[in-house]
Formats: C-alpha cells, structure tokens, sequence
C-alpha cells in the first residue's frame, strides 16, 4: 500500500467534516429544528466520550470499586455540581485518582 | 478586555489536563507504527498532515489487519463524522471570520480543543478574541501530539506501560468539569443522560460508531424536549 496515499487521503476524510459546516457558515441557513439540536452538542458528545473512557474500561461495563476512573468522575461531578469551577473540579478529580492508586 | 498573548495563553491553560491525558496515546500511537515497520517519515507524518488520534489508531490497526485502502479510509471518514458536528456548532460563532481563517481553525478541530472551546463560549458568551483562545489550545495539543509520536517511536519499547497509568483521567475529569456547569435545563440533562447510557450500551461497536450513534441520539433527544417545552 502506498502510505503517503493513504495519509492523503485519511487527510481529505478528516479535515472536510472538520472544515465544511465552518466554510459555509453565515452562507447557508439551517433548519431551526437544526440549529436548536446543535447547541446540545458539546453535552452529548462529551458525555458520550466520558462514559465510554470512565465507566467502560477493559471493554466492559465496569462498576465496581476497583473502577478508579469511575470514581474521579464521581467526585469531579460532585465538585464540579457545588462550585461549577473547572479547575477544582479538574484537581479534585485527579487528587481522588492519585490518592485511590496509593491506597490500592 | 484580553490581549491576543493572553488569550492565547489561557487557551493553552485550559488544554494542558487534555495534553497530558492525550500524551500516552501519542506515545503508544508512535511505538505501534514502529512495530508496523512504518518509517519515521510516514509516521510523523500522518501525525502532521492528519493530526486526529482516532482515525490514526483506526488506520494502523486496519492496516494491520491488512485492510484495502478504500476501507480504511471510508472507516476514517465514519470516525470524522462526529468532528462534523463540532464544526456545525461552531458555525454561528464564524460567521465573521474570514475564509482563510476558518480553513485553518478547522484543520485543529479536535476533541480537546473543541471541548475548551465550548467551555469558554459556555462561561464567557459573547467575549472577543474566542479565535487566539482556539489557537492557543490547537497549537498546544497539535505540539504535544507530534512530540509525543516522535518519543514513541525512537523510545516508545523504553517507556513501557505509560499507556498504564491511567492519564486518560484528566480528560475525564476535565470533560466532567466543562458538561457540567452547561447543564442548565432539563433538556440538557436529559441529553447527557441518553449519551451515557447509550455510550455504555454500544460501547462494544465497531470504530468508535456507538460515540457518534450515541451523540446523535442525545442530540436528538435535546431536541425533542427543548421542543415540546417551547411549545407548551
């Protein structure tokens, strides 16, 4: 296989849906049923990433308590709900990971 | 009002937690084109030229299974769909942008940088300069990226297990930190409920197609209710 052609070509694949709703904004006018459901895109797609990154590990569901990963996301939810502030939700997160791995 | 160094700079800030959980896969992206006897050349490259961490892991694993081209490349396009949903929703906020400048922008619409992005538009709506915020954290992940398919391929047989670590928390908590304070109105917690149990649910799809079945769902079910309240 030719590789520079693939990378070409996984290039073109990967910037156009990047790069066509972008180009033609203010050119084109959507649906307003459209617009409305687009505003729910960072919340559908970020959780979706979440879930399948903090509740899915190994390739399946995994709700115990060894699930680490799932507990940060707990606490950063809990902290991020109480004071809506991401860089203490981030270290929150990430000191409950840490602390988790040492006393496992 | 921020200066465009500033702006840049928080827009770096805000991505390092997403930089340092992105960095492993960098790293185990460089080592496993390495064992697939990719030179450095191709692999730095589809790195450059391609820059998204889904698609490029997609690929070397197709291509060792010996796929055809034209698969994977269809397969890398349905991967891509759901970065088509991030440029459309950022489409309102380029109606002022010059063409030049939003064909460059989109070239770094990642997850990372997308996720900041609506974060800032989330807490600051309405702010200038949202353009050098974008490129301070595309310019950010978009280094880190290629610096860390560069050590996986010369080091990444010496740096075993990073991949272990678990870095990937960051982004967790990070994403937790942005969804939540957007989460205003029933309808967005209801969208980020279905994206959560259908994330989990399909999770076992191939190339990543229950994430864009499961944001489409959520997006949906956004919709539907954002509807049927308007029109009580």
């Amino acid at each position: 296989m030719n590789e520079w052609l693939l990378i070409a070509l996984m290039a073109l694949v990967t910037y156009l849906p990047r790069a066509l709703p972008l180009a033609f904004a203010g050119r084109v006018r959507l649906p307003a049923a459209l617009e409305r459901g687009l505003e729910f895109v960072p919340i559908a797609v970020l959780t979706a990433i979440i879930a399948q990154t903090a509740l899915v590990r190994d390739g399946a569901l995994d709700l115990s308590l060894h699930n680490h990963h799932a507990i940060a996301a707990t606490v950063a939810f809990a902290v991020a709900l109480l004071t809506r502030h991401l860089f203490l939700t981030i270290v929150a997160g990430l000191a409950c990971f840490a602390l988790l791995g040492m006393l496992a | 009002m921020h200066t465009p160094a500033r702006l840049l700079w928080l827009g770096a800030l805000e991505t390092l937690p997403l930089v340092v959980a992105a960095f492993p896969f960098g790293i185990v992206f460089g080592a496993m084109a390495n064992t697939l006897d990719l030179t450095l050349g191709v692999t730095l490259g589809m790195s450059a030229i391609v820059f998204a961490g889904s698609s490029q892991f997609i690929a070397l694993t197709l291509m060792a299974s010996a796929a055809i081209l034209p698969v994977i490349v269809l397969t890398v396009f349905i991967v891509n769909l759901r970065q088509m949903l991030y440029s459309a929703n950022l489409m309102h906020q380029a109606i002022g942008w010059p063409q030049w400048q939003r064909a460059l922008l989109a070239f770094f619409l990642t997850d990372e940088t997308f996720a900041v992005v609506s974060d800032r538009l989330n807490r600051h709506p309405g702010a200038p300069g949202l353009r050098w915020f974008y490129l301070g954290s595309a310019l950010f992940m978009y280094g880190f990226w290629q610096l860390s398919t560069l050590l996986g391929y010369t080091l990444g047989s010496q740096i075993p297990g990073l991949a272990d670590w678990g870095l990937d928390v960051a982004m967790v908590v990070a994403f937790v930190g942005i969804v939540v304070p957007a989460l205003k109105r029933r309808a967005d917690w209801a969208c980020a409920a279905v994206a959560l149990a259908s994330a989990v649910i399909t999770h076992g799809w191939p190339h990543q197609s229950g994430l864009l079945f499961s944001s489409l769902l959520a997006v949906a079910t956004g919709m539907a209710l954002s509807r049927s309240r308007a029109d009580e």
